[in-house]
């Protein structure tokens, strides 16, 4: 349906040309949804732009051919373009809400997308619209068409993006990273409903996507692709259990799945013995009857509502949930950068949350809790090198100066593995794994004793997410620090916490040791989230790690699910 | 590894990245050249022009351009080039304070209201509104008028009505960084508000700032020479460049038209060096064009 030969594109920069996309060649056939994985500049994105001939300003097709149905895409006029963007072949975008114009009514935009490809007229465009939004299963879909995008949700926004490309029925659907951004449970909602549509319509379609473990639960063939070249192409079973190119063994040990451990994230000659951490039974931080109220526009909200949970000197514990549930607002009360409406947390027995947030920073404790913050790129100063950033803490609280504040930044630097070339750069002159290491240093500056982590690799590459997830481990054993990992990903808190609360909707809904939770969960909500992360086949031979007996039932091949 | 980092550093210190921003475009070089030329004619114009630029010689009254008098003399026989590049000195410093004091102020306003925001943010935006809402050179005008006749006056007015651009400009950038994942950062570090304003959200404004500052310095200029134009501020027989035009003015329609003419193309040529200042100054105090 889709041939593919020797495409590559390059790009025109101030630096002179850079390739994006090398020579690549692929075919995608009548039915098959195909995965293309890799990491971010790995140029899957770009073979998805080029194909839809909406590369850039700057971008070319260099060399080869990209055939649709007899269509010769890389030649074919602008104006046949437009004809076969939207009704032969179209595209869900990865974050739906920059798709979507925020100041159209949903509905309007897709009766755009019909009118366009003369698939409605003024009177019945409106009828089509709403069809299209119950394809999709959106509730009430009559309500829904005169609703704006701030209005919705997420992962209702990429429902709507959906409803727009598939409006038309399409013959082949391009998914660039369509879920990226969105909550566990409705990350399997869209890709369930995406695949459903798929096969019911028999089009075709092409997931791009950075998690080789949903790839491989939704695709028939999966491509892996580095620095602008194919390097594996093949079964997503086979991938998963023999991978054959270095680099798709890098990612399919760097994406976390029950049974393995932090260790086995990491290339296996990069591995070292996992350290032993002996947890105290002294707690360290105890949150009595934590409440937060919002005065909100409607009415109070009520983010935190009367939550209680201990972190023991030297234990990591995993705060899950979903986007709204609250784990934010917890651990921004934690880390006293807002007052907490009602409740106690002790922290070494003594109650910090009846210091004002504002006057906290001038508190002799501000030095011993420290946070990692989600996004690496926002909570670096664009205007501060990497030497400026991390030198902060230390002259403001530690008061240090001169050739002693040098040594002691270098320290940290080589603590977190950051080059001691790097540190004279600004954050965007270094990527995004340089970034977060950074951000660790900084936040371990003053060696605290509680360390909050805000999903501090939600925003990484997985096999930068498992150098940085390791990072933390080593750290935690070297500095004797207690952590709280904040996190959306139940896999990758099982890695590194003993111990993990779930919070939904304001209130803990479980809480226990790691092993016991995901093994045996015993709230529905905890099973719903285990159950909606991605399950990548299991490998066939499973290499020397002593957690691999975790291994259990609930993650079955996936050939199962896909038969049904 | 070093060899590879070594150019990087060169382009990382300030001046190698203002050499570089020169180079890479040449409308900013040239912005740069004539800015250099309009502050050197400040400082050192007064001590090498030809002629005193107050002496007056009736007996070479209103000569047209010429060898020794290049831009003529003006209706009291005063070397009009002599003039023009002494004025220079009194007109930059008008509006170099002017502006100076006008960013420093809104800058102050923008990072209280959009730092804090609340009942502070409301008031203070009502206020600038307030002031927004007169046409500004009429305005000016009336200040000057009730302050009085100084050269301190226009300055005071010309800040006055450009001050409210600054607050804005600033309240918008401070609020859009209010909560962002560096300013809580430099809280945990123990960094008390006003800190946080100064070090950490402030510098990031600068770089809009600079182009709001070097077009403001254009518009104070005329607005400087628009106010002496029509009698306010400055007195005769000093020399700038908006009384001189205007003196020069009643002279045109007799045919003796370098009396205006050329005050007004300096008056233009300083304008239009601050507006093409503004991307060049932009790109130097912007890190991310360090590449």
């Amino acid at each position: 349906m889709l041939t593919v030969k020797d495409l590559s594109v390059m790009f025109q920069t101030r630096r002179g040309p850079v390739d994006a996309v090398r020579g690549i060649s692929f075919e995608v056939s009548k039915g098959e949804i195909l995965g293309i994985v890799g990491e971010s500049g790995s140029g899957k994105s770009v073979t998805s732009y080029a194909l839809m001939r909406i590369l850039e300003a700057g971008g070319v097709i260099k060399a080869g051919e990209a055939e649709y149905s007899g269509i010769d895409l890389r030649r074919a006029a602008e104006r046949d373009m437009r004809d076969i963007r939207g009704r032969e072949i179209s595209m869900i975008f990865q974050n739906p809400r920059a798709a979507l114009n925020p100041i159209r009514k949903v509905g309007h935009q897709i009766e755009d997308v019909l009118r366009q490809h003369a698939r409605a007229t003024r009177y019945d465009a409106r009828a089509k619209a709403i069809a299209a939004l119950e394809a999709v299963k959106i509730k009430d879909a009559e309500a829904r068409y005169d609703a704006y995008p701030f209005e919705l949700s997420g992962g209702m926004c990429q429902r709507i993006v959906c409803a727009i490309a598939l409006a038309c029925d399409p013959r082949l659907l391009i998914a660039d990273e369509p879920t990226t951004g969105l909550d566990i449970t409705t990350q399997k909602a869209v890709m369930d409903l995406v695949r459903d549509l798929i096969r019911e319509r028999g089009m075709s379609s092409i997931l791009i996507t950075h998690d080789l473990g949903l790839a491989a639960q939704y695709c028939d063939r999966i491509l892996v692709m580095k620095d602008g070249l194919i390097v594996e192409q093949g079964d997503p079973v086979q991938i998963f259990s023999d991978p054959q190119h270095p680099y798709s063994r890098k990612l399919v040990d760097a994406t976390p799945r029950a049974g393995t451990g932090v260790r086995s994230l990491l290339p296996a000659s990069e591995r070292k013995p996992e350290p032993q951490i002996a947890v105290s039974d002294t707690p360290l931080v105890e949150v009595r009857n934590l409440v937060k109220t919002y005065a909100g526009k409607s009415g109070p909200v009520h983010a935190v509502k009367d939550i209680s949970f201990t972190v023991f000197k030297g234990q990591c514990v995993g705060l899950v949930g979903e986007s709204g549930c609250g784990k934010s607002t917890t651990s921004e009360i934690l880390v006293r950068l807002m007052d907490a409406t009602a409740g106690q947390v002790l922290f070494d027995g003594a109650d910090i949350a009846a210091i004002p947030a504002r006057g906290f920073a001038r508190d002799p404790r501000r030095a011993q809790i420290q946070m990692v913050f989600q996004d690496a790129t926002d909570s670096l100063n664009p205007r501060h090198s990497a030497r400026q950033t991390i030198a902060e803490p230390l002259r403001r609280l530690g008061g240090m100066r001169g050739a002693k504040l040098d040594a002691r930044i270098e320290e940290l630097a080589t603590l977190v593995g950051l080059p001691l070339a790097l540190l004279s750069r600004f954050p965007h002159q270094l990527s995004g794994g340089q970034k977060a290491r950074v951000g660790i240093a900084r936040a371990v500056a003053l060696e605290p004793k509680f360390l909050i982590l805000d999903e501090p690799t939600a925003a990484l590459d997985v096999s930068i997410q498992a150098v940085v997830l390791n990072l933390l481990v080593d750290l935690r054993a070297k500095l004797g620090l207690s952590y709280l990992f904040v996190s959306h990903d139940l896999h990758v808190v099982r890695l590194l916490c003993d111990h993990v609360i779930v919070m939904k909707d304001g209130q803990i809904v479980e809480q226990g040791a790691t092993h016991d939770v995901m093994t045996h969960p015993q709230n529905l909500y905890t099973k719903t989230l285990l159950a909606a992360a991605p399950k990548p086949p299991e490998r066939r031979q499973i290499r020397d790690f002593p957690h691999s007996e975790d291994t259990d039932a609930q993650h079955d091949p996936i050939h199962d699910e896909r038969a049904s | 590894m070093t060899q590879a980092t070594d150019p990087a550093h060169a382009a990382d210190s300030t001046l190698g990245h203002v050499l570089y921003v020169l180079r890479a475009n040449p409308v900013t070089m040239l912005a740069f050249g004539m800015f250099a030329f309009l502050i050197l004619s400040a400082i050192f114009g007064p001590a090498l022009v030809p002629y005193d630029p107050l002496a007056t010689n009736a007996a070479a009254a209103l000569q047209p351009p010429s060898a020794a008098h290049w831009f003529g003399t003006d209706q009291v026989g005063r070397d009009v080039f002599s003039r023009v590049i002494v004025a220079t000195r009194l007109d930059l410093s008008i509006s170099v304070a002017a502006v100076a004091l006008s960013f420093v102020v809104g800058s102050i306003l923008g990072c209280i209201a959009g730092y804090w925001g609340g009942w502070l943010d409301s008031v203070l935006n009502r206020f600038l509104d307030t002031i927004m809402a007169f046409p500004l050179f009429v305005l000016a005008m009336g200040i000057v008028a009730a302050l009085g006749n100084t050269i301190e006056n226009i300055i005071y007015a010309t800040a006055i009505i450009n001050m409210p651009f600054y607050a804005r400009l600033v309240r918008a950038e401070v609020n859009i960084r209010r909560d962002a994942g560096f300013v809580r950062a430099a809280k945990l570090a123990g960094s008390s508000d006003i800190r946080v304003l100064a070090t950490q959200i402030f510098p990031n404004a600068l770089p809009p700032m600079m182009v709001q500052v070097s077009l403001n310095l254009g518009w104070a200029i005329l607005n400087a020479a628009g106010l002496s134009f029509i009698g306010l501020g400055v007195s005769p027989p000093t020399a700038e460049w908006g009384i001189m035009v205007a003196e020069g003015a009643n002279f045109i329609v007799s045919g003796e038209w370098w009396l205006a003419v050329f005050p007004g193309l300096w008056l233009m040529f300083a304008v239009f060096t601050f507006n093409l200042l503004g991307d060049g100054l932009r790109d130097i105090v912007d890190p991310r064009k360090r590449t």
